[in-house]
């Protein structure tokens, strides 16, 4: 636990940091202590980014004091960082995906060389794998490319934790368990509990407030930039995070379902049997439904999404799809977005036969859309002809929304979009499907996060490519969720 | 067998389809004097395919390895017969300028095919001024080392081992080698290491330069005499063999061993099969246009299904 007369781990003091006009941070103290976890949690753009990477000596801010272990850094940069015991798990992915497993370890362990250094690398890779993730089913030869997202996730993660010649002093985790579904996020979790209990210290980044309220000893929240509010994890509970961080009153709201009258009345849109289906069991969805998908994540889930997407340009065996699709990509910088274009053109590029004038698009028209959209579910710009690049993440996401929802699919396949997304943006597509929904649109969502399933009116529960569970709303409980994900009838 | 297998057999697959069609054209041919003779130019072929293959797993291309091969046979059947130090300085001086491009294209973010696209006139022009009508002679232990029959195993054979040995090894299977694939992979998360990504630029485009050396040598080698244009066609065909050979245009996925082998089979392709037939020397270039698309159909088939 933090005590002043222990030099700590890591001290920022009045640290200071611009973007253009943005002003990242403002002023902003901060410590760790030998032996605590510390939550960050704040909106994005609270400047919890920003303070990671001036930690991790990425960036250099233009005020402030860094000291670690007592001692004041002058010139401190990312091989200084290393060198004194702090790494970082940044929240995209910073493997080399052409590289194997073992061979992304010499990325972070310039000492990994001369002869033999691959079979230590497997050597290294493969323990710590075991330790955090036991049961894992990673190979050190696996290439990164050919792996799930969640297992290069894992793969991420335990290289942080892999030691070779510097002592680890400090792990920061930045959205350590985005793309990881609930077994091996608690894995994970009770890991950095040992890691902690064992004298090093962690920074704990994550969306997912109940972990950092369970496993973090000390919370602390940024806002515009400033610490809002910092102290014991016992001082706090989920409605005064979400108050600090600026939330305001605003709760998880209470559900409201757009469902009149009974299922079978609506009309179908989507009737889907996954491929690896044995029984009858199948998903069916009618106009003005959300339906959810859940289960452990890359457990079919994302395959049937892509089915019933294909499906609705080409027949195909077991699947019936009755309007056009949209899907809203949940891995938006490799399956989303259009890095080199303006978020005009991102958002109208699912509707170009409506934007065309002749031949030609109709820059006034895309602009039109594009407008009403930003209003429609406030993405935060000066521009939309802006670089799609310019927005926050979240923005970026809700971007990506308005281009499935501006366009005339009336069936809307979400691939856990919610990624990494902030509790503020979340709120605020959450109402904007409801609303949706109300006007007849079809949702199919898959999430890994069990709190959004309180959306849906429907929820099928996958396993190993299949429905295991079929669950109307008012069973749905995490335990309930739980329970069929893990149940051996896959 | 998985598509990554398949993806990886496809080279050695598509070498022994090409040596397989000779061998029933012309079973003669499969012997220590005619793999001598198909296989000759397929070594300076294959030393300009992974200086190629250097330079596209760091995500760049090199559109001057042919001229720059022209030019290196130049030096070599000139300063390099007739006054060696100062040809063996002109050589590395040129290693050196590769190395440099490496380093302005990562500075400036310059893209690296106008670069080198100016470059390929610059190594062309050099070429001309120092031979401006064919001729030179290449010196006598160059001609030695080329000419040397190895007991068994023809020499064309025995060099295209080595090289994929030593390329192999170096980017495969040392740290360091990882690092410069890692550079194409993720040019982001290893500067976040504390990698320096220039350091690795340049060390790509001098590795480049080096086997652009190589290959220029062992041309006049086995010719014996130099030509300002005699490697202008090895742009194409360096590309073509890293492609061939499983690699990636972007990505950092390249593979030595591929390399050579997509190499050889454009070499082979390129003259002997064709021969044997009786394909006239008029349609050959766009039979082996044919030859070349047909693979990478067959190499695209097997990505998609991955």
């Amino acid at each position: 636990m933090s005590s002043g007369s222990v030099a700590a781990v890591v001290e920022l003091s009045d640290a200071e940091k611009r973007f253009g006009a943005v002003r990242a941070l403002e002023g902003v103290d901060f410590s760790v202590f030998a032996g605590e976890c510390v939550g960050l949690v704040g909106h994005n753009g609270a400047g919890k980014s920003t303070l990671v990477q001036v930690l991790a000596g990425a960036l250099a801010p233009e005020r402030g004091r860094i000291s670690i272990a007592g001692a004041l850094q002058t010139d401190y940069a990312v091989n200084r960082a290393l060198q004194l015991g702090i790494r970082c798990v940044f929240q995209e992915l910073s493997l080399c995906p052409n590289l194997s497993v073992a061979e992304n370890m010499a990325v972070n362990h310039p000492s990994l060389r001369g002869v033999g250094w691959r079979r230590r690398a497997a050597d290294l890779i493969g323990m710590k794998l075991d330790e955090i993730f036991p049961g894992h089913d990673i190979d050190a030869s696996d290439i990164v490319q050919e792996l799930s997202i969640g297992r290069r996730q894992m793969v991420e993660v335990a290289r942080a934790f892999t030691v070779t010649q510097v002592p680890l002093a400090l792990v920061i985790l930045d959205e350590p368990t985005s793309s990881l579904d609930a077994h091996t996020a608690g894995q994970l979790l009770a890991y950095v509990r040992r890691f902690v209990e064992a004298g090093q210290s962690c920074i704990l980044i994550s969306h997912l407030l109940g972990e950092v309220l369970r496993h973090a000893d000390r919370i602390v929240v940024m806002r515009d930039g400033q610490v809002a509010a910092a102290d014991d994890v016992a001082a706090f509970d989920r409605d005064t995070l979400v108050a600090a961080m600026g939330g305001g009153a605003r709760k998880a709201p209470a559900v409201v379902h757009a469902s009149g009258g009974p299922r079978s009345d609506r009309a179908l849109r989507v009737r889907a049997r996954p491929a690896r289906q044995h029984d009858d069991a199948e998903l069916i969805a009618r106009e003005g439904e959300i339906i959810g998908l859940a289960g452990l994540a890359g457990h079919g889930q994302t395959d049937l999404l892509l089915a019933v997407f294909k499906a609705a340009e080409h027949r195909a065996v077991g699947l019936e799809v009755t309007a056009p699709v949209a899907l809203v990509a949940g891995d938006r910088q490799s399956d989303g977005i259009f890095p080199l274009a303006s978020i005009a053109q991102n958002i109208g590029i699912r509707s170009l036969a409506r934007l065309r004038s002749g031949l030609l698009i109709s820059a006034r028209r895309e602009a039109e859309l594009a407008r009403f959209w930003q209003d429609r579910i406030r993405i935060r710009t000066p521009s939309l002809d802006n670089n799609i690049l310019s927005l926050s993440g979240g923005n970026q996401q809700k971007a990506l929304f308005a281009r499935a929802l501006g366009s005339d699919a009336r069936i809307v396949l979400m691939d856990d979009p919610m990624r990494g997304v902030d509790i503020g943006t979340k709120i605020e597509v959450y109402d904007l499907l409801r609303e949706e929904a109300r006007g007849g649109r079809t949702f199919l969502w898959y999430t890994t996060e069990t709190e959004e399933l309180a959306h849906c009116d429907h929820v099928y529960i996958f396993q190993n490519g299949r429905i295991v569970a079929n669950l109307d709303r008012n069973e749905v409980t995490e335990e309930k969720v739980i329970q069929s994900s893990f149940s051996d009838a896959g | 067998m998985s598509a990554r297998a398949v993806r990886a057999w496809l080279p050695a697959l598509s070498f022994a389809l090409v040596v397989g069609a000779i061998a029933w054209l012309n079973p003669r041919a499969i012997s220590y004097l005619g793999f001598n003779l198909m296989l000759n130019l397929a070594v300076p072929i294959a030393l300009a395919t992974i200086a190629q293959m250097f330079v596209i797993a760091g995500n760049e291309l090199d559109l001057s390895i042919g001229p720059f091969v022209g030019f290196v046979g130049c030096v070599t059947a000139t300063w390099l017969r007739d006054s060696p130090l100062l040809g063996a300085a002109a050589l590395i001086a040129a290693i050196a300028i590769y190395a440099a491009l490496g380093a302005l294209i990562y500075r400036r973010s310059l893209p690296s095919i106008v670069v080198t696209l100016g470059m390929s006139f610059v190594w062309l022009g050099l070429a001309i001024l120092l031979l401006p009508k064919p001729g030179g002679k290449a010196p006598d232990w160059l001609l030695a080392t080329v000419g040397y029959q190895p007991p068994w195993i023809p020499l064309p054979i025995l060099a295209a081992l080595v090289i994929a040995g030593v390329a192999h090894f170096g980017l495969m299977r040392t740290s360091y080698g990882a690092i410069l694939r890692g550079s194409g992979g993720n040019p982001a998360a290893l500067a976040r290491a504390g990698w320096s990504l220039l350091k690795t630029k340049v060390v790509l485009f001098a590795l480049a330069g080096c086997f652009g050396v190589l290959s220029g040598m062992t041309l006049i080698g086995i010719t014996t005499s130099a030509d300002a244009n005699i490697g202008s066609g090895y742009t194409l065909l360096a590309i073509a063999g890293v492609i061939l050979g499983g690699g990636e245009f972007v990505g950092g996925r390249v593979s030595p061993v591929g390399a050579v082998m997509g190499a050889l089979t454009m070499a082979l392709a390129a003259s002997p099969l064709l021969t044997f037939m009786n394909i006239p020397p008029d349609w050959q270039v766009a039979a082996n246009g044919a030859i070349l698309i047909i693979v990478l159909a067959v190499r695209a088939l097997v990505s998609t299904r991955e």
